[in-house]
């Protein structure tokens, strides 16, 4: 199968992106942004009795949930948009450019693995996210492994109902789910089960965490009742063939964000002045900028090549996922750390917005796996496995 | 590559793709018979006349066969189409045959001609250059002269119905096999853009007679580029390019094309030339597998993995860039990705060669001639030239400059 020249991104992909543009410009600005997530800096920073920060903005995020958002990769069979990635990765490349606090990646990623598991059940909770319901997926360790197989939850399974039970970390937005996608050892191996966040035995441990615009939790469980969405070893499988979806959504995130950083730097280099010249005007501040644009035109570029290989080259997908996540992680960092010190002192300050993008760009760069991570996965793939000594 | 541009065919109009199919049919016909001696990695190391003698009897013969200068007018020997070279440039890289050698010429000389030329000179010189029968060589910059290039001072005088050139041309690839130059002239000191005026002189025909050629030595020990010599050089004033005063203009018209950004597509460089060591990150996975650290394959190396990956990534970003840009909605600034091809397609070679010297390890030390070195020594020396891609046409730091003031907008740097 070969991929489509424009990535299959056409007219309904080109208006889904810009109407996020013009809805999170009016919505979610960098002001709102500020206001919302950025007011108490002592309780960021570990002060006492201050629960870490979940902010987001529910009455925008109702509006999101009625422009369709996060029914665009669900099934139509399932109540959804039935989007083709590249549609999906241009409006989450808006949402990141925005640093928008929601749970919409979150529930994207549950959506994933429930749509590759392609069970009747996942049917069931798709159509609940189709109907607008947050969700989020946990299958991460303690340790933030992000392999498939591990996990910290195990699953006592009677036909169509488990008991879990074991924590599972690193959830992202957990405290904005209604429900979770949960990966548990079985005996037969990892399966995958959903569950209600507010289900008896569920209990939520908020992390703090340096990103300001996600919350992020622990998710105990305690022999608690969940729905089987795909037995073992399905479930790890669903998980697997989930993953170059998640990082192509991240990757479209971090992709906005570094886009952000770059146009905002590059601004105040145009106006800030310095020994008689905007600062723009010295080489040692333009080409590290210019660096940062080459940087992310790869990370975009990959990106796109990415989403359009989910749609339509699935064998190629991990490959070309991989790819895309680790130059947007790497891409992201770059522009992060230049716009820091390209602002000089006020860079380094609250009151300046860069923090903002900062913090959620090293936040996306890790998720699911950095540059480096990638980088070995990929060497395995193209190179070769290395042979047992 | 090969895939991409089989799958490039795919919006073909039924007559290109007919040209197509016609391309392909006669390179398989047509491949010229491996020489008996070395080709160069690329026409500008063009060093001995057996191998112009090839080079030239190739690129004559892929003329007469059409595959050449399709887009360019028939009255200035073209072939009169739309469309058709970006299909003969594609196939000719496909089939991996030679190089065109006229590489100067076609890339720059031509287009410059065909948008600054009189009547006359698109018809007396565009046919020939196409063919390949006159050599082309360019004459920009100076020892002055580098990456400021508008402080050109070989000088243009007026005098009676001529105009007599004086001055010095460095790095000239092809100076010792062409015909003719393009040449940036300085007509008057009074200002340092206006002043400047464009010519075409000739090279071969005037060789003791106000123009002297002498091969500079290449770092590496190869020459292929010149020095040019211009004492009292008499040029009538026909042989100008667009208005006196206009030179700079056009410069930026053959600079656009030398950068690889121009809208129009000009005849490219054509195939592969006789190595092509050393010019993909896929090559590395291969050198590595061969080679050993620590008694083991150097593919096994963990640093060198990450290395060999993060070049394969960039490999295939140079790849999606060069589809994304086709994709509007995907381009916030219509020049943003054309503008970074030079720059990023010259520092990722440069990187790739880097990168195959670290791999060879101790072995990276033989050169040419040592009949132990890996390929040849061809290792070491590709590595070497990319150099001449960072620095030429614009040094990296000039591109880098030229982003950050014409895509990103940031203040002009003296």
């Amino acid at each position: 199968m070969s991929q489509p020249k424009d990535y299959g991104f056409g007219s309904d992909e080109q208006m889904i992106k810009n109407t996020a543009r013009k809805f999170l410009a009016e919505h979610a600005s960098v002001e709102k942004l500020r206001a919302l997530v950025a007011k108490d800096p002592h309780a960021f920073a570990g002060g006492k009795n201050a629960s870490p920060l979940a902010a987001y903005d529910e009455s925008v995020w109702k509006k999101v949930v009625e422009l369709g958002w996060p029914a665009l990769p669900v099934p139509e069979s399932a109540g959804g948009v039935g989007m083709k990635m590249v549609g999906v990765a241009g409006l989450v490349e808006e949402v990141g450019r925005a640093a928008f606090p929601s749970p919409l990646l979150s529930t994207y990623f549950a959506a994933f693995a429930l749509r590759e598991a392609g069970t009747g059940e996942a049917k069931k909770w798709l159509e609940k996210i189709a109907g607008g319901e947050s969700a989020s997926l946990a299958a991460t360790n303690a340790e933030g492994s992000w392999e498939p197989s591990d996990t910290d939850v195990s699953a006592k399974e009677s036909g169509t109902a488990a008991a879990l039970s074991g924590t599972a970390s690193f959830v992202q937005d957990a405290r904005k789910a209604s429900f979770f996608v949960v990966s548990a050892k079985a005996a037969s191996g990892v399966g995958l089960y959903a569950i209600a966040a507010n289900a008896p035995g569920v209990s939520l441990q908020a992390d703090r965490i340096v990103d300001t615009t996600r919350d992020q939790a622990r998710v105990a469980f305690k022999d608690a009742k969940a729905e089987l969405i795909a037995p073992a070893p399905q479930g790890a499988e669903a998980l697997r063939k989930a993953l170059p979806s998640i990082w192509t959504v991240l990757a479209a995130d971090l992709v906005g964000s570094a886009e952000w950083l770059l146009q905002t730097t590059v601004q105040y280099a145009k106006v800030r002045e310095q020994f008689d010249h905007p600062i723009g005007f010295f080489q040692a501040v333009k080409h590290p900028l210019v660096n940062v644009m080459v940087e992310n035109d790869y990370a975009r570029s990959l990106l796109y090549n990415a989403a359009c290989a989910i749609d339509t080259e699935p064998e190629n997908a991990e490959k070309y996922a991989r790819m895309a996540k680790a130059q947007a992680s790497d891409a992201a960092a770059y522009a992060a750390d230049r716009a820091v010190q390209l602002h000089g002192g006020i860079g380094f300050t609250w009151e300046c917005d860069v923090h903002l993008f900062f913090k959620r760009s090293k936040h996306g760069q890790a998720l699911f796996g950095d540059a480096a991570y990638h980088r070995r996965k990929l060497a395995d793939l193209l190179i070769g496995p290395v042979a047992a000594r | 590559m090969a895939d991409e541009e089989v799958k490039e065919g795919s919006k073909d109009t039924p007559e290109q793709a007919e040209f197509r199919a016609y391309c392909r049919k006669w390179l398989a016909a047509n491949r010229p018979a491996k020489p008996t001696f070395r080709l160069p990695q690329s026409p500008l190391e063009v060093m001995t006349d057996e191998q112009r003698i090839y080079l030239q009897a190739w690129q004559k013969k892929c003329y007469d066969a059409g595959l050449i200068g399709c887009d360019y007018p028939k009255d200035y020997g073209g072939g009169g189409k739309k469309g058709f070279q970006r299909i003969a440039n594609q196939e000719m890289a496909h089939a991996q045959v030679p190089f065109l050698i006229n590489v100067i010429g076609l890339g720059m000389g031509a287009p410059t001609i065909l948008h600054h030329g009189s009547e006359e000179n698109k018809k007396r010189y565009l046919p020939k250059l196409l063919s390949g029968e006159e050599i082309w060589c360019q004459g920009f910059s100076e020892p002055g002269a580098g990456s400021d290039l508008a402080s050109v001072k070989t000088k243009a005088e007026k005098k009676g119905d001529v105009w007599v050139i004086n001055g010095h041309k460095v790095w000239t690839s092809l100076a010792h096999f062409a015909s003719w130059m393009i040449i940036l002239t300085r007509h008057s000191n009074d200002d340092k853009y206006a002043g400047l005026t464009y010519f075409i002189v000739p090279i071969q025909s005037a060789l003791g007679k106000g123009v002297t050629v002498r091969p500079l030595i290449k770092i590496t020990g190869e020459t292929g580029f010149n020095e040019v010599i211009f004492d009292n050089l008499e040029v009538p004033d026909t042989l100008r390019l667009d208005q006196v005063g206009a030179g700079w203009k056009v410069a930026m018209t053959t600079l656009l094309h030398e950068r690889g950004a121009a809208p129009l597509v000009t005849p490219s460089a054509g195939g592969a030339g006789g190595d092509t060591i050393g010019r993909s990150a896929e090559a590395l996975i291969d050198l590595a597998k061969k080679s050993k650290r620590d008694g083991r394959p150097a593919s096994e190396d963990g640093y060198l993995r990450d290395k060999i990956v993060g070049l394969l990534i960039r490999e295939e970003g140079l790849r999606q860039n060069f589809r994304r840009v086709r994709v509007g909605a995907l381009c916030d600034h219509p020049m943003r990705i054309p503008l970074q091809g030079k720059l990023i397609g010259t520092e990722f070679m440069q990187a790739v060669g880097a990168l195959g010297l670290e791999i060879l390890g101790a072995k990276s030390s033989l050169y040419l001639g040592d009949e132990n070195a890996p390929e040849g020594g061809q290792w070491p020396l590709a590595y070497m030239n990319t150099y001449g891609g960072t620095i030429a046409a614009g040094t990296s730091e000039v591109q880098r400059n030229i982003l950050g003031e014409r895509v990103l907008g940031m203040p002009k740097s003296k």
